[in-house]
């Protein structure tokens, strides 16, 4: 039976508190029940893990608080404390008979945000409310800290923004080994989470923000939560409290690209951003105000505008579900993408544009890069698009060197897509930008990891990207000119195996970004679609920020987290502009042209 | 009565939490408690001697089941109980299967012997009947 919200009890907080109990012991089970029902708390009880697990994942919104023993037959306290923690995110408090400093301290490891010893005396019950509290002051709180970094990056402009990659991508390497290391060495995550959120923000490559994705549609968009995807996504140093909040980005996100697909028709986007393949995939077509101007550094693509782009959905066929302008959850995103290169992002197909979300993706994940771009196989596009980026790996992306295609994402949708061949949509990954790019980046390279199926190695910020969007267009790469994105970097390494890691180090990402502009017109919507050249150390990512519209979001109608996802991850490509799959045939033809 | 059972040691402070917990809502709450730990406790002391008699022995296996009735028992208070629990786990400790064996004889031995007990504290306390409040706080 469904408790009703705190919200909506007559009494005061903290009566009404749902708690649910896990013991095997019947004796405590029941004393516990009765303590707490004098507490005035709403109690479930339940003598088996795995039971408990159940009865959360059913109705993860149903309890507030969960209560667990250490020693239970089925399944060990600490492992049903972690799976709480990752698939529900909720506050777990162990108890034991046992009291040894040793336990305690591993149940504050694996996340117990309280230790009670056994016998439980009632008024330590009655105080267990503070924890639920306290967590839903911390998750504001880190809200609140990502949406004023974004804000703050948004009014900084280009400038601030490189300034700040170059400085913030040392910082943040630092930053991030240093959070590494301490995860490394302490293993207490929450140590590192509340640091992370202070100062490291892990920037949220797109291989990153793939695994992201891959995670959640593992685990089911209703319900995630921060620590089962951090145990899905399996990424070392990347906190549960990044997840957390690139969670919360992504669904901000998705929620908006929710309302935009039903408030906008299709036709706004630009269809012409999406090369009506309906390729489905995405079309990376962030409107983002790009500014053509010529500075290839950066081309900002607002996050923003880039819903808008949802492009081309209506363009094509329903069925691919197109992802709308990678919108990063943050909207204030913004992609920087080079206007000038994107511009020629004409046939871009479906490029993943690779947003740098800023703020949105805080780890980065070092995925090795895989170009696995564009592929365009015509995936099923509920396959890629729940996928959220699962990026098919679009080995043929023959065109532009294996860049991570995003339009692999939209492989999945977009059957027809098979941009691939033509042109691999290259995300660039670059990003080197500040951690916020970074960030950024990385919800959009998670997309476009996602969407190469994963292959896609994290490609750190994909604000590099922009870097290399504009080495290219000032290389001439510009294939992607005349495709609009494709931008390929000199020397742009295979990504596949690009590990970010390194790049990120570097502070340069070498982002092989090849994106595979859909066609100008789309390049409009897709400011994105920067040609993410894969910035092999050039160094430069810092100007790929993609604003947010990294993510492609898919325009469905009812846009499901996959989708979003990829879309998603697609705008975060921003570097490739994500563009659905779909869209790559036509780039084909400029790119390959 | 009761009196007597916390000098005597077998009950600790627990058992008056319960008691603290006994209201109109659940007038026969400690009653109920202690059945059903004399209920659940008689299942673990039953595994416990399958499990003594195995052979070769697996204290790992002992010791854990020993704690599932010391976690048991610390739930009522049965503070003789509880005490005996965490020698036979020290015996496991040292895999001395003779020390366990005659621990566990003075385990069960306690178990009943509370068990008496507390029936008759309850069967006094139904006979007190309405004047079970004033007895107990006299107590």
């Amino acid at each position: 039976m469904e408790n009703p919200l705190p919200s909506s009890r007559a009494e005061p907080f903290p009566a009404g508190l749902r708690v649910l109990i896990v013991d095997d012991d019947p004796t405590w089970l029941k004393i516990l029940e009765k303590m707490l029902r004098k507490c005035s708390y709403e109690v479930t009880t339940c003598s088996l893990a795995t039971e408990a697990l159940d009865i959360l994942r059913e109705r993860r919104d149903r309890f507030d608080i969960v209560i667990s023993d250490v020693n239970m037959p089925d399944m060990d306290g600490f492992k049903l404390l972690e799976h709480v923690g990752l698939e529900m995110d909720l506050p777990v408090i162990m108890m034991s008979i046992d009291g040894e400093t040793s336990r305690v301290m591993k149940g504050v490891q694996h996340g117990a945000c309280d230790y009670l010893l056994k016998p439980v005396r009632m008024k330590e019950l009655r105080n267990i409310w503070q924890h639920v509290y306290r967590k839903k002051m911390h998750e504001l709180k880190e809200i609140e800290t990502h949406i004023h970094e974004d804000f703050n990056i948004l009014r900084n402009g280009y400038e601030d923004l490189e300034d700040r990659y170059l400085i913030g991508g040392t910082e943040t390497n630092s930053v991030r080994k240093r959070k590494d290391v301490d995860c490394k060495e302490f293993g207490d995550q929450e140590i590192n989470d509340a640091s992370a959120v202070k100062k490291a923000r892990v920037v949220w490559s797109v291989d990153l923000h793939q695994k992201f994705v891959n995670a959640v549609n593992q685990i089911g968009f209703d319900k995630v939560g921060p620590k089962k995807i951090l145990d899905l996504m399996n990424v070392p140093g990347l906190t549960r409290e990044n997840v957390a909040s690139h969670l919360q980005k992504y669904r901000l996100y998705l929620s908006r690209i929710q309302k935009q697909n039903e408030g906008r028709t299709c036709g706004n986007m630009p269809s012409d951003l999406i090369n009506n393949d309906n390729r489905g995939n995405f079309v990376l077509h962030s409107t983002t105000n790009i500014p053509e101007d010529s500075e290839l550094t950066k081309c900002i693509v607002r996050t923003e505008s880039f819903h808008s782009q949802e492009i081309a959905p209506s363009a094509q066929n329903g069925e691919t579900k197109r992802i709308v302008p990678v919108q990063v959850v943050g909207s204030k995103k913004s992609l920087l993408s080079n206007a000038p290169c994107t511009q020629k992002v004409n046939s871009v197909p479906q490029l993943g544009v690779l947003l740098s979300f800023k703020g949105m993706m805080p780890s980065i994940k070092e995925k090795s890069y895989e170009p696995t771009t564009v592929k365009h196989k015509p995936l099923h596009d509920d396959t890629l698009r729940k996928q959220l980026m699962q990026y098919p790996k679009q080995e043929d992306c023959s065109m532009l060197t294996d860049h991570s295609c995003f339009s692999n994402l939209d492989q999945d949708h977009a059957p027809s897509f098979n941009p691939l061949s033509t042109l691999p949509p290259s995300v660039i990954s670059s990003s080197c930008t500040d951690e916020r790019y970074m960030k950024d980046l990385c919800e959009m390279k998670h997309f476009l990891t996602d969407y190469r199926s994963g292959h896609f190695s994290s490609i750190p910020p994909m604000t590099c990207m922009i870097d290399s969007v504009s080495l290219q267009v000032k290389h001439g790469i510009v294939n992607a000119e005349d495709i609009g994105a494709i931008c390929k970097l000199e020397g742009s390494p295979s990504t596949k195996d690009y590990n970010f890691d390194e790049a990120y180090n570097q502070g340069c990402f070498p982002l092989t970004c090849e994106f595979s502009l859909k066609s100008e017109a789309e390049l409009d919507s897709f400011p994105e679609d920067l040609h993410l050249c894969s910035v092999q150390k050039i160094g430069c990512l810092e100007n790929m920020t993609f604003s947010g519209a990294g993510f492609l979001p898919y325009i469905d109608s009812t846009p499901t987290m996959n989708e979003v996802q990829t879309n998603w991850y697609r705008g975060s490509e921003g570097h490739g502009e994500y563009f659905d799959d779909l869209d790559y045939p036509p780039i084909n033809e400029s790119l390959s042209a | 009565m009761k009196k007597s059972l916390f000098d005597q040691g077998y009950l600790d402070e627990q058992f008056y939490q319960l008691e603290e917990l006994q209201d109109e809502v659940s007038p026969n709450f400690v009653e109920e408690v202690v059945t059903l730990f004399f209920r659940d406790s008689t299942r673990l002391v039953t595994n416990i001697d399958q499990a003594l008699e195995k052979r070769p022995q697996d204290f790992r296996k002992l010791d854990a089941c020993m704690h599932q009735l010391k976690v048991s028992a610390s739930s009522i208070g049965a503070a003789k109980m509880k005490n005996e629990c965490t020698s036979f786990k020290e015996f496991c400790g040292k895999e001395s299967l003779e020390g366990c064996i005659r621990s566990f004889q003075k385990l069960k031995k306690e178990h009943s012997t509370l068990r008496t007990k507390l029936e008759n504290y309850f069967q006094l306390l139904r006979q007190v009947g309405p004047v079970e409040k004033a007895v107990r706080s006299g107590k």
